[in-house]
Formats: C-alpha cells, sequence, structure tokens
C-alpha cells in the first residue's frame, strides 16, 4: 500500500501482431529504495523505465505512482515525480548550455523564474558541476554531460530517478563518478532510484535486484541473493562479477565461504577469516 | 571549427553595444537596413556612414578583425561596382577603356550601390560580432511574441532555432569522424573530378543523416521525459529586460534619423 510505485500484472508490446515486449510484469519500489534492474538486451528493461513516467501506456494492468494510475491525464503530474536518466549523453541535451539545459526541465513545469536560479544553483552543486555554468555541451566530457543530465532531473524534485544505462557510453572514469553521484544523490536526497545497468558490479549498490528475462520478472531479490543463481545468470546471458567467480571456483574445489561476497572487500574479508572461523 | 561556428563570429566583450538588449539592435538594424534606401545625396549617406562607424569604434572590436568577417562580400561589391560600369549609361562619358565607354552616372550609381552594401553587411555583421546566437533567439522569440494572437507558433519556431544552434557543433564532429571513418576505407573528397567528389559524399551524407534523424527521436523522448508539453504553462529562465542604456541609444539613434531627414533633398 506504501508503495512508491507499482506494477500490476502489466502486459505491453509496441507493435500489434508482435510478441509482448512484457508478459505479465509485477512489481513494486518502496520509497528511498535503490532498484537495479538487470537482463539481455531486448528483454523489456527500458519498456519498463518508458511505462514509470508514461512515455508509453500498458495494453492491459495498470500502473500506480502513489495516488496516480499512469495514464494519458495524469502524465504531467506523473513526470514531475518520476525523472528518467538515459543512456546517450549528447541526445538528451537539450539547451545551448549547462545552465539552459537544467532550466529546461523547470520551465515545462512552469516554475517561477526565481525559483528556477536556487534551484539549478542547488542541483549543479548536487553533482560537482557548479563551475560549468555557462559551458555548451560540446566543450562536456560524456560524464559531465550525463551529470548535467542527473542535475537536470534532480531540479524537478522528483521522487524517483531511472538511470537507463546511463552510464553504458561512459569510459571506467566517467562510469565511477556517475556511481558516486548516484550514492551522493540517495544519501542526501529523499529519492527512490531504479538503476538498469547490463554492468553487474553497479547492481551491488542495489537495495533489491529485479532479472528480467525475455519480458518476464524472472528473479527478484537482494544482489547477494543474485549473485547466488551464477549458473541460472550465465544460462540467461548475464555475466557475473570476478568476485561471484572467483567464490564458485572455490566453492568447486570445496572451499565453502560463509556468506556470498558481493564486492573485493567482502571476499578478501571472507578469505582472511576463513580459517579462523573454523 | 566547430567551436568558431557555434558562437558564430561573436567575440565577448563588454561595450555598450555589447550589453544592449538583442532587441534594440535588430530594431536599430532593421530601421537602418529601410531608411538606407531613403538616403539620395552626399550629406544622407555620410550620415549614415557616420553612424555605421561609429557603432564600429564603440564595439572596441578590432577593425582588421571586422575587416576580416567582410572579406567574402568585397568580392560582391566589386563586382556589382564593376558591372555598374558596364552596363549603365547615364550622363556623359568619363572615360573609355578599350573602346568600352565609361559613363559619369554609371560611376555615382556605382559608387553609391557599392557604400549601401558595405553599410547594410557592416551594421548587420555588427549584431553578429556582438550578440551571441541563443540571444538574438531570445530578441526575436520576443519581438514576434505579438503574433502568437494569430497562432503564429513563436515558441516553436524559437525552440527549433535553439536546438539547431545546441545540435551544430555534435554534427560537425560528427561529419568529421564520419569523414575520417570513410577516407580510413578509401573514399577520398578531396581530388577528382566535380562528379566523383559528390558521389564520395553520399556515403558521407547516409550515415550522418540516419543519426541525426535516430537523435532527433531520442532527443524528442527525453523531452518528453523531463515535461515538456508545447509552450503553454511554460515559464521562461531567459529574461530580456530594456536598460537605461537601450533607451539612450534608442533616443539617440532617433536624432540621428531626424538629421538623417533634413539633409536629403
Ligand atoms: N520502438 C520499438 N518498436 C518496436 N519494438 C521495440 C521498440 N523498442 C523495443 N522494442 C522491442 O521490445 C523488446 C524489449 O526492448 P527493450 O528496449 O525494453 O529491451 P532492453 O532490455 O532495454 O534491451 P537493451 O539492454 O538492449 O537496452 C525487444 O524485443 C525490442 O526489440
Ligand atoms: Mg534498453
Amino acid at each position: 500500500m506504501s508503495s512508491f510505485i507499482e506494477f500490476k500484472h502489466i502486459h505491453f508490446k509496441y507493435q500489434q501482431g508482435e510478441d509482448w515486449a512484457l508478459k505479465d510484469v509485477s512489481f513494486h519500489i518502496e520509497d528511498n529504495e535503490w532498484v537495479a534492474i538487470i537482463g539481455h538486451n531486448g528483454s523489456g528493461k527500458s519498456t519498463i523505465a518508458k511505462l514509470m513516467n508514461g512515455l508509453l501506456f500498458p495494453q492491459e494492468g495498470e500502473i500506480r505512482v502513489q495516488d496516480l494510475v499512469v495514464n494519458e491525464e495524469t502524465i504531467w503530474d506523473v513526470r514531475k515525480k518520476v525523472g528518467m536518466v538515459f543512456q546517450n549523453p549528447d541526445n538528451q541535451f537539450v539547451g545551448t548550455t549547462v545552465v539552459d539545459d537544467v532550466a529546461f526541465g523547470l520551465e515545462n513545469h512552469g516554475i517561477p523564474r526565481e525559483e528556477m536560479i536556487t534551484r539549478i544553483d542547488n542541483s549543479l552543486r548536487a553533482v560537482n558541476m557548479e563551475d560549468y555554468y555557462n559551458h555548451e555541451p560540446h566543450r562536456l566530457s560524456g560524464g559531465q554531460k550525463q551529470r548535467v543530465a542527473i542535475a537536470s532531473v534532480l531540479a524537478v524534485a522528483p521522487e524517483l530517478v531511472i538511470f537507463d544505462e546511463a552510464t553504458a557510453m561512459l569510459d571506467p572514469k566517467g562510469r565511477a563518478t556517475i556511481m558516486e553521484t548516484v550514492q551522493q544523490v540517495r544519501e542526501t536526497k529523499n529519492v527512490s532510484i531504479v538503476t538498469i545497468t547490463h554492468d553487474l558490479n553497479e547492481v551491488t549498490f542495489a537495495d533489491r535486484v529485479i532479472v528480467m528475462n525475455e519480458g518476464k520478472v524472472w528473479f527478484e531479490g537482494t544482489p547477494r541473493e543474485v549473485f547466488k543463481q551464477h549458473e541460472e545468470l550465465q544460462k540467461i546471458g548475464l555475466d557475473t562479477p570476478f568476485v561471484t567467480q572467483v567464490s564458485r571456483v572455490l566453492e568447486s574445489k570445496g572451499i565453502n565461504l560463509v556468506k556470498e561476497p558481493i564486492n573485493h572487500k567482502e571476499l578478501m574479508d571472507e578469505l582472511w577469516t576463513l580459517y579462523s572461523i573454523k | 571549427m566547430s567551436n568558431s561556428f557555434i558562437i558564430g563570429q561573436y567575440v565577448p566583450g563588454s561595450s555598450i553595444v555589447h550589453r544592449l538588449d538583442p532587441r534594440t539592435k535588430i530594431t536599430i538594424i532593421f530601421f537602418f537596413v529601410i531608411i538606407i534606401f531613403f538616403a539620395n545625396n552626399l550629406l544622407s549617406y555620410g550620415v549614415l556612414a557616420f553612424f555605421a562607424l561609429l557603432s564600429m569604434f564603440t564595439t572596441k572590436i578590432k577593425i582588421s578583425y571586422i575587416l576580416k568577417g567582410l572579406k567574402p562580400v568585397w568580392f560582391i561589391v566589386i563586382f556589382t561596382f564593376i558591372l555598374h560600369l558596364l552596363v549603365t549609361k547615364d550622363g556623359e562619358v568619363l572615360f573609355s577603356i578599350f573602346s568600352f565607354e565609361v559613363y559619369s552616372g554609371a560611376l555615382y550609381k556605382g559608387l553609391e550601390i557599392s557604400l549601401r552594401f558595405t553599410l547594410l553587411i557592416l551594421m548587420t555583421s555588427l549584431l553578429t560580432l556582438t550578440t551571441t546566437p541563443i540571444s538574438i533567439t531570445d530578441g526575436v522569440e520576443s519581438m514576434l511574441n505579438p503574433l502568437r494572437k494569430i497562432h503564429f507558433p513563436v515558441h516553436e519556431l524559437a525552440l527549433m532555432m535553439s536546438i539547431s544552434l545546441r545540435f551544430i557543433p555534435t554534427l560537425m564532429q560528427e561529419t568529421e569522424k564520419i569523414s575520417k571513418a570513410q577516407a580510413s576505407r578509401g573514399v577520398d573528397f578531396r581530388t577528382g573530378k566535380m562528379k566523383e567528389r559528390i558521389k564520395a559524399v553520399v556515403p558521407l551524407l547516409v550515415p550522418l543523416f540516419v543519426s541525426a534523424f535516430k537523435r532527433a527521436e531520442e532527443l524528442a523522448m527525453a523531452m518528453e521525459a523531463r515535461g515538456y508539453n508545447g509552450g503553454e504553462g511554460r515559464t521562461k529562465f531567459r529574461e530580456l529586460k530594456l536598460q537605461r542604456v537601450d533607451a539612450f541609444i534608442f533616443i539617440f539613434s532617433a536624432l540621428i534619423l531626424v538629421v538623417f531627414f533634413f539633409t536629403r533633398v
């Protein structure tokens, strides 16, 4: 009842006569929760994201954002609550400069100019881009553009931010800064977060993971629980992180770790305490 | 290259001309363009030339830089001048070269047209030299605003202009990337016959168009996701305010206008 967003038996297809892109998808996301969605190419992740803020509508089932049912009449309110950062840094930069881009969303929602100024300041500071006010997009790196995109979304003060492979087109350094920014946002603001990703290392930050396979929810659980499904994950076309692979090899050699490690530190801790625990 | 394109020829500065509201500059230039056709003697041209030169010096931009920007039009000016000498046959014969007779009327007409042309180009380039393309867009939007009453899509037009400005450098970078990629596959854009060169452009344009359409689609979706719903109920971040300088410059220009009409015959 208190869920922020809820999918109830959603069926969706892009065109008539095609297969369902989503088949009977149900899940919910709580206030302040971080949910990661993973799955192979074409498993329906982006479709879910677009359904969440009314860029698409389901043929069957109902999507609820707080007390709003997502439909043609409510989309403008829904889009105030649900912000989205897309994959391509260039193709979501609307303004001619950084400030203009952050202002764009605020202008759309009819925010008075006085308030815009403070909101732009605050949101650019939240992503550490306050020194780039008047920069044009072609003078920014991909990672910086994505940070501006995050600021643009935050300025509208949404309650849920969706990142649809927002790090996919960045180099490792850019990825790391974006993930840091997301964590920072999550700590300082009252928002739920959905990250859609192929990079299973990014999954470890989430509270909960939804694994999609061929348009269906295939598994739901904590990152630890998901990585335990090592072999099945590989069967549906997902690579498990290095740490998980190490513990599987150890297991096959008869060395069982106490709990499933999800990052390097946990693996190290498991390893060096292995004998003392016994 | 792409860098110089987005800002157009804009030269940052803090002169009075730079600080003027874009609407002031556009209005003055608009009237200048009309009024120049009313000039009919040396003195009235002198007044206009004085106004143009004064504006030019006020911008504090290096004269050599401004003149360099005018380079492409020198050719046209000289061409029309020569054309006039050859074609117009008014007044008395001044002299003749190779059996071509040059008339005095032709000389005056040619000089007059060249002067008009030069002044027009100078004034309009002062606008682009001292105003960023985006503030010109803002100015145009604001000035066209009354047309909304007759359902002229002012907001849409301005948005189109600003999105084009934003994507020009992106598309230029992409063009460069594709042309390098195609060159590495042996496509030669620079040498060969015209026909071959035109053919070589095809593998450049096709991917460019495909990618531009994809960008447009994604951009439209991103705009919608950020709550874009047409111009209705939208507030504006960029704000234009007329300052005291604008009032001063308007009055000054009006004075020049009065003087101008006195000098005419
Ligand atoms: N615009 C569209 N028109 C028709 N079919 C589409 C469209 N977009 C996606 N699909 C189809 O819907 C299915 C789900 O696509 P979706 O984009 O949601 O996958 P995804 O999980 O985001 O994949 P990826 O990891 O590649 O981004 C796919 O089979 C895809 O081919
Ligand atoms: Mg996708």
